[in-house]
C-alpha cells in the first residue's frame, strides 16, 4: 500500500511524511505531509504559532477596519462578521479571525472573520470564543491569513429566506474568554492584516441559486451587512420548509410573548452599541417625526457614550438638538425589519403602511448602511468617517446601477 | 447467493434444500413485510432466494444510486409498491445544489415496462418533474398511491395531471416539498365520479384551493381518513370539512386564525366532538389560546398531536395536553419553553415522542426558547420516551445524563445546541460526558445527532458504546481525525454517517475503508479532506463511488463535500458537472 500513498503524498510534495503501511493499520498513518499543505478543519494550512504581535493596529484603526469590513460588500456568505463586534469586548485571538471559519469564504471576501461567529448575548460564549478553547493546540494561533486562507466559499451561500429575516440586532456581548486549556494567548487582531479583496468579485460564485436566493443576494450586495448573528449554512438543521413556514407565519402573529394587545403593536429597537433594547408601541405615534423624537430620548444615554468613543469632541453634554444631528446628520440612520425580513430605510413607505410591516427597529450606524441610504447622503458621509476602500466603492456604486 | 453446496452435503435426502413446493414457500414468504427479514431470508439458499424475490410486492431502494431500475426489476418481477429515496439528507440544509440528481425519471421507465401495475411509489428526496407526474399518471392504470416527502422539481400542474388521470387514487401524500405553487386549481381536477380517496395531505401547499372542489370531493370520498389541509382553508371552511368526514382518523387543519362568530364556534366545537376517532392532529397554524378549546372534545383518543407550527405559549399547551391523556407522540415549538414541557411531563406519561422545534432559530436576541430544564422535566414524566428531537440554546453534561437515566430506552436521540460548538453553559466543559452517558446508557440507541462542543472523547465513547447505533449525524465537533476513526472502528451496525465542519482529515477518511461497503452512505463536508485522499478511497474501493463536490473558488486540493456510497452500478452516469466522481478512474 505504500506506492499509493507515496504517490500521493508526493503529489503534494512533502518531505517528511509517514508511509502509509497497509490500509488496516490506518492509525499509523500520520499524513503529516498532507497536512502541512492541507486545510486544518478551520480551512487554514498549519503555520507557524500567532504571530500575536501582529496585532498591531491601533484601536481606532482596528474600529475602522472593522466597521470596514462589516460594509465589505459580498455575497452575503454566512458568517459574515458582525460589525458591532465591538474590539474591547471581545478577547477572541486573532487566529480565531485568521482562520477559516466554517463558511470558508472566498478570499477575496475572507476579510474577516466571516466565521459563523454566533455572536450571543448575555451570558453565552460566543461561538468563537467556544471553538477557540477546545481547538486551541490543533488549529489556533495559525495568524497568517493572507496566505492560507482556503477559500470555500458555501455554494449554497446560507441565504434561505430565513436569514435575512432573521438579521437581529445584536450588540457584540461576547463574554470575556475564560482561560483556555491551553493558553492561547488572545489578542484581539481582527483581520485587518487583511486588505479587503474585491467582495464584488464573489458574487458570481454562486452556482444557480434559486431566484429568490438571487433577489436576496442582490439586496444584501446593495449594502446590508451582515449584523448581529452571523449564519451558517443549514445550521441549525431545520428543513427549509419548516424555515419558510415559520417565518411567514411568526410574521403574522403579534409578539410571540403574547404581551402585545390589539391595540399595541410593541416591537423592539435596538442601537447599535447600545448594551439593550427598547421597545417601542408604533400606535402612540402617527407620523415619523414623532416616532424619531421618541427615539431620540430613549436612546440619547447611549448616544453620547457612543459619540465619545468614536473620538468626538469632548464629552460635553449632547443636547437634543445634537443627538438629532447624530440620528439624522451623520452618525446613525433608522432602519426596520419589514413582514419579510429585509432591512429598509424608515420613511419611504406612508406611516401607515409603515407600521403594518414594520417589525423591529435598529439605528444603525450610519457607516453599516451603505446601499439602504441614497447615495448623496452616503457620500458625503463616508468621507467623514472612514477612508472609504476602492474596491468596495465600485462594488457599491454597480450596485446602485443595477437597481438604476 | 447461489445455492449452499455444503448443505446439500449435510442433507443427502433431499435434492433440494427446501422440503415444500415453492409456491408454498412463496405464500409464507410473502407474509413477511420487514425487508432486513426478506434480506435475510434471500441469503438462506437459492431456491430462498427465488422464492423472496417472486414474492416480494414492496421493494425499499434507500439509495436510487446504489442500484439500477433494471436490476431491481430482474430481481423483483412481481412489485406493487417502490420506495425511493435519493439525495443525502443534508440537501434538507441546502448544502447540495439543486440540480444534484436523483431524478426519478429513469425509474419510472423502466417501471413502465416492468411493472406495468405499480400501485404505490413513495418517494424522498427525489428530484420530480412535472412530466414524470403526468407520464406516472397516464401509464400506471392501477396507481393508488403517490407520497412525495421532500422532493423537488415538480409544481401543482403535476399534481393537477395526478388527480385527473389516476382513478384509483387512495393516497396522496404531499409533504415538505421543493414545489412551485402555481394555483390551487389542480384539487379541482379529481373528477367528479371519484371517490376512492382515502388519504389526502396538501398542507405542504400554500396557494388557496378552491373550497366548494374540495367539500363535494371529501363528502363523496367515503373512505377518506386522513384529511391535512392547508392554510387557505379557514376555521370555517374546516368546519364544513368535518360535518362531511366525521370519520377521519387523522385531521390536518388549515389557518386557526380566529375569525368565528358565537354560532360558528359552536358549530366547530360540535364537529369536533363528532370526532370520535380522531388519533392525529396537526395544522393548526395561526392557533391561539380563544380557539384551542374547541379542539378539546376531540384530543381523547388523540396520539399525535403536531403544534411544531403553532406559536402556543406554556400554558395554552398545558391547557390542551389535559385532554390528550393517550398522547404518544408530541411535535411543538420551542414557544411553549420549559414551563411548557413541564406540563408535557406532568400529562403525558404514556409519550414517546418528543420534538421541539426553534421558533425563531436565527435570533440571537432570543430568550426564551427551551432549555435542559424542559427536557429534564420532560424525562421525570415520560419514562417511555424514546424519540427525541431537541433544539435548544443551553445544555449541560449533568442534565443529559439524569435524563438517560430516566429514559433509558431511547431509540433515536437527536440533541441540537443551537450555537455550534458550546460547552456545557454551567462547567464551560465540552459536553462529551453527556454524549457519553447518552450511549453509555441507551443501549438500544439506533439514531444519534450530537451538537455542543466535542472532543475526541464523544466518539470515542460512541465507538466504545453504540453498538446499535445506525445513524450518527456529527457536526463542529471532535478535536482530530481519531475522533472519526473512533467512529468506523467502534459502531458495527452503522449505515449512515454524516458529519459537517470537523477537523476530519484524510486519514480519518481513510480509516473506514472496509467499512464504507457495509454502509448506506457517508457525507463528509468542510472538513480536512483532500481530493488525493478521496482519490486514493475510490482506488482502493472499486466498489464505492466518490463523489466530491467542490465549492467555487476553493483550494484545487481541497474536497470540500465528500459523499461516499456503495453501489452495485458503479459511477452515476447523471451527475452534473459540480459533482465530481472520483470511482472508476
Amino acid at each position: 500500500m505504500s506506492p499509493p500513498l507515496l504517490g500521493v503524498v508526493e503529489e503534494e510534495g512533502q518531505s517528511n511524511v509517514t508511509l502509509l503501511a497497509s490500509p488496516a493499520s490506518a492509525e499509523s498513518v500520520c499524513l503529516n505531509g498532507l497536512e502541512l499543505k492541507e486545510r486544518n478543519y478551520m480551512g487554514l494550512s498549519d503555520c507557524s504559532s500567532v504571530d500575536s504581535s501582529a496585532v498591531s493596529a491601533a484601536s481606532d484603526e482596528r474600529k475602522t477596519r472593522l466597521n470596514l469590513k462589516a460594509t465589505e460588500l459580498r455575497l452575503g456568505l454566512p458568517g459574515s462578521q458582525s460589525p458591532e463586534r465591538n474590539p474591547e469586548l471581545s478577547l477572541l485571538s486573532s487566529a480565531q479571525f485568521d482562520e477559516k471559519p466554517f463558511f470558508p469564504l472566498h478570499p477575496s471576501n475572507d476579510g474577516h472573520y466571516s466565521t459563523q461567529k454566533n455572536v450571543v448575548s448575555g451570558n453565552k460564549r460566543g461561538f468563537s470564543d467556544a471553538m477557540d478553547e477546545f481547538s486551541e493546540s490543533k488549529f489556533l494561533s495559525k495568524s497568517e491569513v493572507n496566505a492560507m486562507l482556503s477559500p470555500r466559499p458555501s455554494p449554497n451561500m446560507g441565504l434561505k429566506p430565513g436569514m435575512l429575516e432573521n438579521l437581529g440586532v445584536q450588540q457584540a456581548k461576547v463574554k470575556e474568554i475564560v482561560a483556555p486549556k491551553a493558553g492561547q494567548e488572545r489578542s484581539h487582531v481582527a483581520n485587518e492584516t487583511r486588505p479587503p479583496h474585491n467582495s464584488s468579485a464573489n458574487n458570481s460564485s454562486a452556482p444557480a441559486p434559486k431566484y429568490e436566493i438571487i433577489c436576496k443576494t442582490l439586496r444584501m450586495i446593495s449594502g446590508i451587512p451582515f449584523f448581529g448573528r452571523a449564519q451558517v449554512v443549514g445550521w441549525p438543521p431545520i428543513k427549509s420548509f419548516r424555515k419558510n413556514s415559520l417565518a411567514t407565519t411568526s410574521k403574522n402573529t403579534e409578539e410571540v410573548d403574547g404581551k402585545a394587545g390589539p391595540g399595541a403593536l410593541f416591537i423592539k429597537v435596538s442601537m447599535d452599541g447600545a448594551p439593550y433594547l427598547r421597545k417601542v408601541d408604533l400606535r402612540n405615534y402617527s407620523a415619523y417625526q414623532e416616532l424619531s423624537s421618541a427615539l431620540e430620548k430613549m436612546f440619547s444615554c447611549f448616544t453620547i457614550g457612543q459619540y465619545g468613543s468614536h473620538g468626538a469632541p469632548g464629552r460635553e453634554m449632547l443636547s437634543e438638538s445634537k443627538l438629532k444631528d447624530l440620528l439624522h446628520g451623520s452618525e446613525y440612520v433608522l432602519t426596520y425589519e419589514d413582514k419579510d425580513g429585509d432591512w429598509m430605510l424608515v420613511g419611504d413607505v406612508p406611516w401607515e403602511m409603515f407600521i403594518e410591516t414594520c417589525k423591529r427597529l435598529r439605528i444603525m450606524k450610519s457607516s453599516d448602511a451603505i446601499g439602504l441610504v441614497s447615495l448623496p447622503q452616503l457620500e458625503t458621509k463616508e468621507d467623514k468617517h472612514w477612508s472609504p476602500q476602492e474596491p468596495w466603492r465600485n462594488a457599491k456604486t454597480g450596485i446602485s446601477q443595477l437597481f438604476a | 447467493m447461489g445455492p449452499n453446496p455444503k448443505m446439500r452435503k449435510e442433507f443427502p435426502d433431499s435434492t433440494r434444500s427446501s422440503p415444500f413446493p415453492d409456491e408454498v414457500l412463496e405464500r409464507v414468504l410473502s407474509l413477511l413485510k420487514s425487508h432486513k427479514d426478506r434480506s435475510a431470508v434471500s441469503l438462506v439458499c437459492k431456491d430462498w432466494y427465488n422464492a423472496e424475490s417472486w414474492s416480494r410486492a414492496h421493494v425499499f431502494i434507500g439509495n436510487c444510486y446504489s442500484v439500477s431500475p433494471e436490476i431491481v426489476a430482474r430481481r423483483f418481477p412481481r412489485v406493487k409498491s417502490v420506495t425511493l429515496k435519493g439525495k443525502p439528507r443534508f440537501s434538507d440544509f441546502n448544502l447540495v445544489p439543486e440540480n444534484w440528481g436523483a431524478d426519478v425519471h429513469p425509474w419510472l421507465a423502466v417501471f413502465v415496462a416492468k411493472y406495468p401495475f405499480l400501485e404505490e411509489l413513495r418517494l424522498k428526496r427525489m428530484a420530480v418533474s412535472d412530466e414524470s407526474l403526468e407520464f406516472l399518471a397516464l401509464n400506471f392504470p392501477n396507481f393508488k398511491v403517490l407520497s412525495l416527502l421532500s422532493c423537488d422539481g415538480f409544481s401543482t400542474d403535476g399534481l393537477a395531471a395526478i388527480a385527473t388521470h389516476c382513478k384509483n387514487l387512495t393516497q396522496l401524500d404531499i409533504q415538505e416539498n421543493g414545489i412551485d405553487d402555481k394555483s390551487g386549481s389542480w384539487l379541482s381536477c379529481f373528477p367528479e365520479n371519484f371517490t376512492s380517496l382515502e388519504v389526502l395531505n396538501f398542507a405542504n401547499l400554500n396557494t388557496d384551493v378552491n373550497f366548494d372542489a374540495l367539500e363535494r370531493l371529501v363528502s363523496r370520498c367515503k373512505s377518506l381518513n386522513v384529511l391535512k389541509a392547508n392554510k387557505s382553508i379557514s376555521l370555517e371552511h374546516l368546519q364544513r370539512l368535518l360535518v362531511c368526514a366525521p370519520q377521519l382518523i387523522e385531521l390536518g387543519t388549515g389557518s386557526f386564525m380566529p375569525e368565528l362568530t358565537a354560532r360558528q364556534y359552536a358549530e366547530l366545537e360540535n364537529s369536533f366532538i363528532q370526532l370520535k376517532n380522531l388519533n392525529t392532529l396537526s395544522g393548526l397554524w395561526e392557533a391561539s389560546a380563544p380557539y384551542l378549546p374547541v379542539l378539546y372534545p376531540a384530543c381523547t383518543n388523540l396520539t399525535f398531536l403536531n403544534l411544531s407550527y403553532a406559536f402556543l405559549q406554556s400554558l395554552e399547551l398545558e391547557s390542551l395536553l389535559c385532554h390528550c391523556p393517550h398522547l404518544q407522540r408530541l411535535w411543538v415549538l420551542d414557544t411553549v419553553g420549559d414551563k411548557g414541557l413541564e406540563a408535557v411531563g406532568s400529562n403525558c406519561p404514556l409519550l414517546e415522542e418528543l420534538r421541539v422545534f426553534p421558533a425563531d432559530p436565527f435570533d440571537e436576541e432570543v430568550i426564551h426558547g427551551v432549555t435542559e430544564a424542559g427536557f429534564l422535566a420532560v424525562s421525570y414524566g415520560c419514562r417511555r420516551l424514546h424519540y427525541v428531537l431537541y433544539f435548544c440554546r443551553q445544555m449541560t453534561n449533568a442534565a443529559v445524563a439524569t435524563i438517560v437515566q430516566n429514559c433509558p430506552d431511547f431509540t433515536h436521540f437527536r440533541l441540537c445546541i443551537m450555537n455550534p460548538g458550546q460547552p456545557d453553559y454551567l462547567t464551560n466543559e465540552p459536553m462529551d460526558e453527556a454524549f457519553g452517558a447518552v450511549v453509555r446508557t441507551c443501549t438500544k440507541l439506533q439514531r444519534l445527532s450530537v451538537s455542543g462542543l466535542l472532543t475526541d472523547l464523544t466518539f470515542e465513547y460512541i465507538g466504545q458504546y453504540a453498538k446499535n447505533l445506525e445513524t450518527l449525524s456529527v457536526a463542529f465537533a471532535g478535536s482530530s481525525d481519531r475522533g472519526m476513526q473512533c467512529m468506523l472502528e467502534g459502531c458495527p451496525k452503522l449505515r449512515k454517517l454524516e458529519i459537517r465542519d470537523c477537523p476530519f482529515g484524510n486519514a480519518a477518511l481513510l480509516s473506514g475503508l472496509e467499512k464504507y461497503e457495509s454502509m448506506r452512505s457517508l457525507w463528509m463536508s468542510a472538513c480536512n479532506v483532500t481530493m488525493s485522499g478521496c482519490r486514493l478511497l475510490a482506488r482502493e474501493m472499486p466498489r464505492l463511488n466518490v463523489e466530491v463536490m467542490k465549492d467555487d473558488g476553493s483550494d484545487e486540493s481541497q474536497a470540500d463535500k465528500v459523499y461516499v456510497y456503495r453501489s452495485v452500478v458503479g459511477p452515476r452516469r447523471d451527475a452534473p458537472p459540480c459533482v465530481l466522481n472520483l470511482s472508476g478512474l
